[in-house]
């Protein structure tokens, strides 16, 4: 459920609603952030500047234009990508190789808290490589489905049915259906 | 009215929870679920597995970062209160003075390069002069030197060779005189540097009876080069000597401090 009160609270600039908004999102923002900057360290920073955006535009926010969740993450993925093109990440990272979301998932035994471990690994265990490339343009880069059709060569209602097959294994995996 | 099943099943709906619609797509699309539970439902589901995915590639939120959030977040609300122009007028007044004094530290630094570069050019100058005047010198030595060769290689020149005497039995000079012209060219190469305050002076002699007549001083020995000296000689001269005097000269040969003597 989108927490529409505690939105609203933010939007007035109420400090308790804004570490409820952080407490909800702020693994959430740290994972699409990581999937892009690949780096612990840079992306924490990234993260506490994207909540720094959410609270001083909390207001630009217009629950008639969109999920809130999908606008936090447009202001994480520009964040992330912003760092990215920043010398000093080109700096750090010269040897830094192009990999998908699935590579940090499968890296991983231990997933935070709020996570269905469980659900993720067997999620991953069974994940069609269409489904990597597609999941990690449209929703960990932010590609428009039209730019998805062009990177991946697709005729654009492929592009819309493959990703929501791609999402519905995910759902299934989760039991959330 | 839409087909809700068809609608779903198209794959729109991911799509917008992924933010990867055209902002006028999200506004229909946000404008539809709103109307209808169904669509509602199935968005907060798919939403509730993205979700899920996010979070799973979170390396773990540090512990410290909302109080850094909270930090960042007063540090920049004191920047933006009204009450805080004056410390902002502060800084750009202390802005202000550092680039003053930079500037100025830079004016002393270009003082200091040109008052350095200024003394070398000074020096240059200096140096020029110097060569110019040993090249004046140079030039003045050659010429007395060719006008000396000259007078020496005339027939009407008599060569006087005059020999040391006892105060200095080593000394030797020549004198050229050259009777058409009445002048004598004298190489005094072989006679030693003269002591500080004193001077050598140039006789003409008539031996019966012995009668000097001085006809100049070699003065400026040390810094000739040549050593030749060329002096005035309208005398009938029988020999010549040459005495070491008082600087100035004196009016008659101090005989003891006679240094070479030869008959013409």
């Amino acid at each position: 459920m989108q927490p529409d009160l505690l939105i609203t609270q933010l939007q007035d600039k109420n400090e308790k609603a804004f570490r409820r908004i952080y407490e909800m999102y702020s693994e959430n923002v740290l994972g699409i952030i990581q999937t892009i900057v690949r780096d612990a360290e840079l992306a924490e920073e990234v993260m506490q500047d994207v909540f720094i955006k959410v609270w001083n535009n909390a207001t630009s926010y217009d629950a008639s234009k969109g999920r809130f969740f999908t606008w936090i993450l447009n202001i994480a993925r520009n964040a992330a990508i912003d760092k990215t093109r920043s010398k000093a990440y080109k700096n750090k990272k010269q040897n830094h190789q192009a990999s998908f979301f699935v590579d940090i998932l499968e890296a991983k035994d231990s997933f935070v808290a709020k996570v269905d471990a469980i659900g993720i690994k067997k999620y991953i265990g069974k994940l069609k490589p269409v489904c990597k490339e597609i999941i990690e343009l449209i929703f960990f880069k932010g590609y428009t489905h039209k730019e998805t059709a062009e990177a991946l060569t697709m005729p654009l209602g492929t592009v819309k049915t493959r990703n929501r097959n791609c999402i519905k294994e995910l759902r299934a995996a989760l039991n959330l259906t | 009215m839409i087909n809700i099943e068809e609608y779903i099943s198209s794959g729109i709906l991911e799509l917008y929870v992924a933010g990867a619609l055209s902002p006028q797509e999200e506004v229909e699309v946000t404008a539809l679920v709103n109307q209808h539970p169904e669509l509602q439902q199935e968005v907060e589901e798919i939403e509730a597995a993205l979700l899920q995915l996010s979070a799973a590639a979170s390396p773990g939120v540090n512990q410290e970062s909302f109080s850094a959030i909270q930090k960042l977040l007063r540090e920049t609300k004191v920047v933006a209160l009204p009450s805080a122009t004056s410390s902002s007028t502060k800084t750009t007044a202390f802005i202000g003075w550092a680039a003053a004094i930079l500037a100025l530290v830079g004016l002393f630094f270009i003082y200091q390069e040109n008052q350095a570069l200024e003394s070398q050019l000074s020096d240059q100058l200096d140096e020029k002069e110097r060569l110019q005047d040993s090249i004046q010198v140079a030039a003045k030595q050659l010429e007395e030197l060719k006008i000396y060769t000259n007078a020496i290689r005339r027939e009407e020149t008599v060569k006087v060779k005059l020999a040391g005497q006892a105060v200095s039995p080593t000394s030797v000079a020549t004198v050229h005189w050259d009777k058409k012209e009445n002048k004598v060219y004298i190489d005094a190469s072989g006679l030693p540097e003269p002591p500080p305050g004193k001077v050598y002076q140039v006789w003409s002699l008539k031996l019966e009876p012995l009668t000097p007549t001085s006809i100049g001083l070699l003065d400026d020995f040390a810094s000739d080069d040549n050593k030749v000296f060329i002096l005035p000689n309208a005398n009938t001269s029988e020999a010549f000597g040459i005495t070491l005097e008082p600087a100035g000269g004196s009016d008659a040969p101090t005989m003891e401090q006679l240094y070479t003597l030869g008959a013409v």
